[in-house]
């Protein structure tokens, strides 16, 4: 039963997208005082209601491991931990989409409750274009991937209990995408509103900003945490892998950073209208495409897709649906929307130009070096795109925008000469310079991180010099956000760059008593021990690590086997210092009776992910200064209009 | 006797313990001991690909092939061998698909062209903006 109230809920909320995509359309053409044009914002509002039942019945009959549920008997076992039961139902493909319409069904209920600053034709375009989109997902769900079909036997037991998946990491990681992907969904339906009705203004710009901003903290979270979960668990210090399914989140993120800055222009300046049109499609694109990616099974293998397309087909079908209409109603409106406020070449606008439009060429970048060999795939021809391709093109795009961001936020708006900021240009140069030279002279570094280290230094001072001179009390939490973002980027470049400078790998063949060293580690390994775990037995190497004559510290990582199903896994031990990272890793033996192990010091490496978690903070106090202003600002209004009415009174 | 029994039983379950659990090749989990020639081999191993995994270089792989393949990238450069007549050596033996060095050639033209169309777009955009005068 409470499968079936779940779909029923679902099939409803699908009726009230069309009931307000119909509403939306049908206002735009007899005015927003008709009848009809009032059901679009309780369509929306009911139906946020709606998918949230379905999705919570999901929860439901995952917690009490209901196994006549087809999903459940797949993805759950009565012996999990209730945590995991319930991380269980949107780690699958069915409850990830029911997910995913669930926070859009929310993301659309409030707007339509709280979003009153723009006119009324526009936000009834937005909902009907959110509605427009919501609906395609219902259909995927309830024709395609029914995430509560029964079974007509129920199973015994369900097939669910493998604990390699069992992570909190891995139950968190992919809602974290999936609401930054929501989020510019809802960008992308403002967008199209301001272009159906030719209103692309400055409230426009303000009312999509907090979802941009949302959306961007949630990928950048995402983007984070995979990476370090890809670092930690797969036991050879790569973080980064240019691997399609990390390129399905990085490019939306590049798309909602160069959104992100075109739509404060617009906000603030009234300028750069068309870009932030075209950038609010891009960007929802990207995120459409990186759900196709992850889900069609395309990556796999283009020719396994091409054997059961089906769900592939829908989402591609979906895709090019709203891609192509959304890049339509461009072509068709872009000429008479106007570029907006002129600016000069020394202004803050023509810095956020220059980073938009890098930012774009690095994403270009990104999408042909993924796309590429799944093209020549098909065509039975393998080519493999991988870091020595994306790392040197990505350099060319990536450097110029670093010089400009340096920069950028020290210039005014409108115009500017570079005579007034001439002393902070010249104390930004030289530290680059001298950080360049005299990197190389010390560490005679490949050229990449050799740039990265000294760019990162440049740009770690250049990002807080916009504080220079102001009483930080004073300074707006909007701009101490942007502070703290370009500086969390400074941060995590350091620590990339680091990473591939300075990593020292050490791989040793120890017998029971013999030493190794790893840069400045002194290791032992003194004992090797078995351990038998619930479900896997494992080899514990104890390890005896002193860093440069201080204290020892023992370790143990393990190499670990499960029985079923048959694995083999490391369980790597990370020993964090200030200044970098120790990672050690245990290895099966070898005959002679030597125990591998795998040794590498990887100084700074942590800066990565600081840098990640810097950067999101960051994004998340512009979020909340924006908000504030928004809230403060309709309080004011509010106000004028009491005043008004009185002043009317006693006239 | 028994001793015999044994002793065949053993020769018997070697074959097949050996099937799953054959020792890696010696240079798979071993470094070269001169540090420039294990520097050399490093910069190479993660230019080639893990055949048998998703995304990632022979450097980064627990997988059993691309063991093999590391022990063979490092005793040919022990033995002097130039990387790239390693990587060519590879790549007459698995494909173009096992390097990840970007190389020109017909198939894989688009992967440079696009780049240098996007700087000369990038150019145009900014010239068009700047230079016209309100």
């Amino acid at each position: 039963m409470i499968a079936e109230i779940g779909l029923a809920a679902l099939w409803l909320a699908a009726a009230l997208a069309v009931l307000q995509m119909v509403g939306g359309v049908l206002a735009l053409r007899g005015g927003t005082e008709s009848e009809i044009a009032g059901l679009t914002r309780p369509a929306a509002i009911l139906q946020g209601g709606l998918v949230a039942v379905s999705f919570a019945m999901l929860l439901w009959v995952f917690a009490i491991t209901d196994l006549s549920v087809k999903l459940v008997a797949m993805n759950s076992h009565t012996l999990k931990p209730l945590i995991f039961k319930l991380s269980g139902a949107w780690g699958n493909h069915e409850g990830s989409m029911l997910l995913w319409v669930t926070v859009m069904a929310l993301a659309g209920a409030l707007i339509a409750g709280i979003e009153r600053r723009l006119p009324e034709r526009t936000m009834q375009a937005t909902l009907a274009a959110q509605g427009f989109v919501a609906l395609g997902f219902y259909a995927f769900l309830l024709l395609s991937s029914n995430p509560f079909e029964r079974l007509s036997q129920p199973a015994v037991e369900g097939l669910g209990l493998n604990p390699l998946l069992q992570d909190i990491g891995l139950a968190l990681h992919p809602p974290t995408l999936y609401f930054g992907y929501v989020g510019l969904s809802v960008a992308f339906s403002f967008a199209v509103g301001a272009l159906v009705t030719r209103q692309v203004t400055p409230d426009f710009a303000r009312a999509m900003r907090p979802w941009i901003l949302g959306a961007w903290v949630f990928l950048t979270l995402g983007i984070t945490a995979g990476s370090y979960w890809a670092y930690y668990e797969l036991g050879w210090g790569g973080y980064w892998f240019w691997d399609p399914v990390e390129n399905a989140s990085l490019m939306p993120w590049l798309a909602a950073t160069a959104l992100l800055h075109s739509a404060s222009v617009l906000a603030s300046r009234d300028a750069l209208r068309v870009w932030t049109i075209m950038l609010g499609v891009v960007a929802f694109s990207m995120s459409m495409l990186g759900t196709f990616l992850v889900r069609s099974g395309i990556l796999t293998s283009v020719h396994a897709f091409a054997v059961d397309p089906e769900r592939g087909t829908f989402i591609l079908f979906l895709l090019a649906l709203y891609i192509g209409g959304a890049l339509l109603l461009f072509a068709l409106r872009a000429g008479s929307i106007t570029e907006g406020e002129r600016f000069s070449l020394a202004s803050r606008e023509a810095a956020l130009v220059v980073n938009n439009v890098m930012l774009s060429a690095i994403l270009a970048v990104v999408l042909l070096g993924t796309l590429y060999p799944l093209l020549t795939e098909a065509f039975d021809v393998r080519v493999s795109v991988g870091p020595p391709y994306f790392n040197p093109v990505g350099a060319v795009f990536l450097f110029p925008m670093l010089v400009v961001m340096a920069v950028g936020p020290l210039l005014r708006w409108r115009q500017d000469n570079w005579g007034r900021i001439s002393k902070e240009i010249a104390l930004v140069a030289a530290l680059l310079l001298a950080a360049l030279i005299l990197c190389a002279v010390l560490f005679g570094a490949a050229l990449l991180p050799l740039l990265g280290l000294s760019f990162a230094v440049a740009l770690a001072v250049a990002s807080l010099l916009p504080l220079r001179g102001r009483s930080l009390r004073r300074v707006p939490v909007a701009t101490w956000g942007m502070v703290i973002a370009h500086f969390g980027l400074a941060v995590a470049l350091f620590g990339m760059a680091s990473e591939s400078a300075f990593s020292k790998e050490r791989l040793a063949a120890l017998e029971e008593g013999g030493t190794t060293t790893v840069g400045p580690w002194a290791v032992q390994l003194d004992a090797v021990e078995p351990i038998a775990g619930p479900n896997w037995t494992a080899l514990a190497g104890q390890l005896n690590i002193a860093y440069k004559g201080e204290e020892p510290i023992q370790i143990a990582p393990q190499s670990r086997n499960f029985w079923a199903p048959p694995q083999q896994t490391t369980e790597s031990v990370l020993v964090t210092r200030w200044n970098g990272q120790l990672y050690a890793v245990m290895g099966s033996d070898s005959t002679d009776g030597r125990w591998q192990v795998r040794l590498w010091w990887k100084p700074f490496v942590t800066f990565i992910w600081y840098g990640g978690i810097l950067v999101a903070l960051g994004g998340l106090l512009a979020l909340i200064g924006r908000v504030r202003g928004d809230l403060r600002r309709r309080t004011i209004r509010r106000k004028l209009a009491l005043r008004r009415m009185d002043e009317e009174a006693i006239a | 006797m028994r001793m015999l029994a044994l002793l065949l039983a053993a020769m018997l379950a070697a074959p097949s313990a050996a099937q799953d659990a054959m020792p890696p090749a010696p240079f798979a989990y071993r470094q070269l001991d001169d540090p420039e020639q294990e520097a050399a081999a490093q910069e190479l191993m993660e230019t080639l690909r893990c055949l048998k995994c998703q995304s990632q270089s022979i450097a980064d792989s627990d997988a059993s092939m691309a063991g093999d393949m590391r022990h063979q990238v490092r005793i040919r450069i022990a033995a002097g061998e130039d990387p790239d007549e390693i990587r060519q050596w590879l790549m007459s033996r698995y494909g173009d698909y096992v390097s990840y060095e970007p190389v020109m050639s017909t198939t894989t033209w688009p992967l440079f062209a696009i780049p240098v169309l996007l700087v000369l777009i990038a150019g145009l955009l900014f010239r068009r903006r700047f230079t016209r005068r309100p």
